[in-house]
């Protein structure tokens, strides 16, 4: 026993570095698995907070942009709306529809690592839940991950952790789009069979098979595609749609009926 | 004389952690690189001062910097070692005189210091984009994240430390 504490006392400096060490690699290891990094992210209050009051200084400084930014969103809008065949008759029953809209305001983003997560400044307070989808005005931006009271963790499609049913535009040919850390403007898209014919600039959008997006929400275009190593899939390099370095104002999308669709799909896994 | 000293390094503590995650996270420089001055914190501290404090101290560090910064404990991971890593690398820097009671880092020698300085950097990235990556497929990738993020981080370290040096007590 004496030896014990001798040696405890003579190593405590190692001993303390083993075990923060370990606690570290802990908390890394862990959390590589989904939603486990539940106290590690910045969307808690002292964080969100501080990063909120900085980007209410700095968002003076690309109030221009950001403007131009909406103003092209609300022009191509009408243009839509004034081009649809009955536009006298648009119906406005909110009970009957899939997809609620909500806003917000980036206040943390980051897209220089391999798993990268974005802070947006509305949380539960404005109902704002795990698993919405986030997106711009030009496309697809990631999903929720922890909400606080007052700020939100998205996770970025740039992550390794990020997996989203994407499909080639006005086909129901779908794969799961990921991210491969090299480029932040390039996404990969996997599991295309090689029977589908694909063309340099075609169009990927997201695909029907995720209960978090609607279908038909623009990601990029296929920058260049190559057959895997079994050679029978085509792994496609996806050039995106959103310029990930400069967003501002985001659109979060709650799926009304995500819960009932994920109901659906545990009772068929139960029956199995 | 020690409630300076604890008053100076928790300001520096704060200042640096507010720094890096509201400054240099945000650089982006090439679209990857971005320097972790707050590693000048471990340069700066006392010499003299208790090891399991200081090692416990680079955790915290280390971890504020991950809560703000959504990258789990690398940070504190990175810390944590060379915390512990520091009076090695200081005996390689400095040879035995360090342990004397006049030693002080402001006596030594620019290359000594630029020298002590880049080995406390370039063991914090390789642990960091280690961990970070996760796997020795992207053995390129972190090599060059490393070199990279590396320079960066050591000629700013190098410019804020002849700014604010460190003070002749």
């Amino acid at each position: 026993m004496q030896q014990i504490i001798k040696f405890i006392i003579r190593y405590k400096t190692s001993l303390l570095y083993m075990l923060l060490l370990l606690i570290a690699l802990a908390f890394t290891i862990q959390s590589h698995s989904y939603h486990r990094s539940k106290y590690f992210n910045s969307a808690n209050w002292i964080t969100g907070g501080i990063y909120n009051t900085f980007n209410n200084i700095s968002v003076y400084f690309d109030l221009d942009e950001e403007n131009e930014k909406l103003l092209e969103e609300n022009r191509r809008l009408r243009y839509w709306l004034f081009n649809k065949e009955e536009n006298d008759s648009i119906e406005m029953d909110t009970t009957a529809l899939n997809y609620k809209v909500m806003s917000a305001q980036i206040i943390k983003n980051s897209y220089a690592n391999p798993n990268n997560y974005i802070t947006i400044n509305k949380g539960n307070k404005d109902s704002i839940k795990q698993d919405m989808g986030v997106i711009t005005a030009k496309g697809i931006l990631g999903i929720v991950e922890h909400t606080s009271s007052r700020y939100s963790a998205v996770q970025s499609i740039l992550n390794t952790k990020s997996n989203i049913n994407a499909k080639i535009k006005n086909t129901n040919y779908f794969g799961s789009l990921v991210w491969d850390t090299e480029r932040y403007d390039v996404v990969q898209l996997e599991d295309i069979p090689r029977l589908v014919p694909l063309l340099v600039g075609d169009t990927i959008v997201t695909g029907a098979m995720s209960s978090i997006f609607p279908e038909n929400i623009p990601i990029g275009t296929i920058k260049k595609f190559d057959l895997n190593a079994s050679k029978s899939f085509y792994s496609i390099d996806v050039e995106l749609f959103n310029d990930m370095t400069n967003v501002k104002n985001v659109y979060i999308i709650d799926n009304v009926n995500r819960t009932e669709v994920l109901q659906l799909e545990s009772e068929i896994a139960d029956d199995q | 004389m020690t409630n300076s000293f604890y008053f100076i390094n928790a300001i520096r503590f704060a200042l640096l952690v507010l720094v890096q995650v509201l400054v240099f996270n945000r650089l982006n420089f090439f679209g990857f690189i971005n320097p972790m001055v707050y590693i000048l914190f471990l340069y700066w501290y006392p010499i003299k001062e208790n090891r399991a404090l200081f090692i416990g101290i680079g955790f915290l560090l280390g971890l504020s910097i991950d809560f703000f910064s959504d990258t789990m404990a690398l940070h504190a991971a990175s810390t944590v070692t060379i915390a512990y890593l520091r009076p090695a690398i200081m005996r390689f820097v400095f040879g035995v005189n360090y342990e004397f009671q006049s030693f002080k880092l402001s006596n030594t020698t620019r290359a000594q210091q630029i020298t002590f300085l880049a080995l406390l950097v370039i063991a914090h990235h390789v642990i960091f984009f280690t961990l970070e990556f996760f796997s020795l497929a992207n053995l390129l990738l972190i090599l060059k994240k490393v070199i990279f993020n590396g320079f960066a981080t050591l000629t700013l370290c190098l410019l804020f430390g002849s700014l604010f040096s460190v003070r002749k007590e």
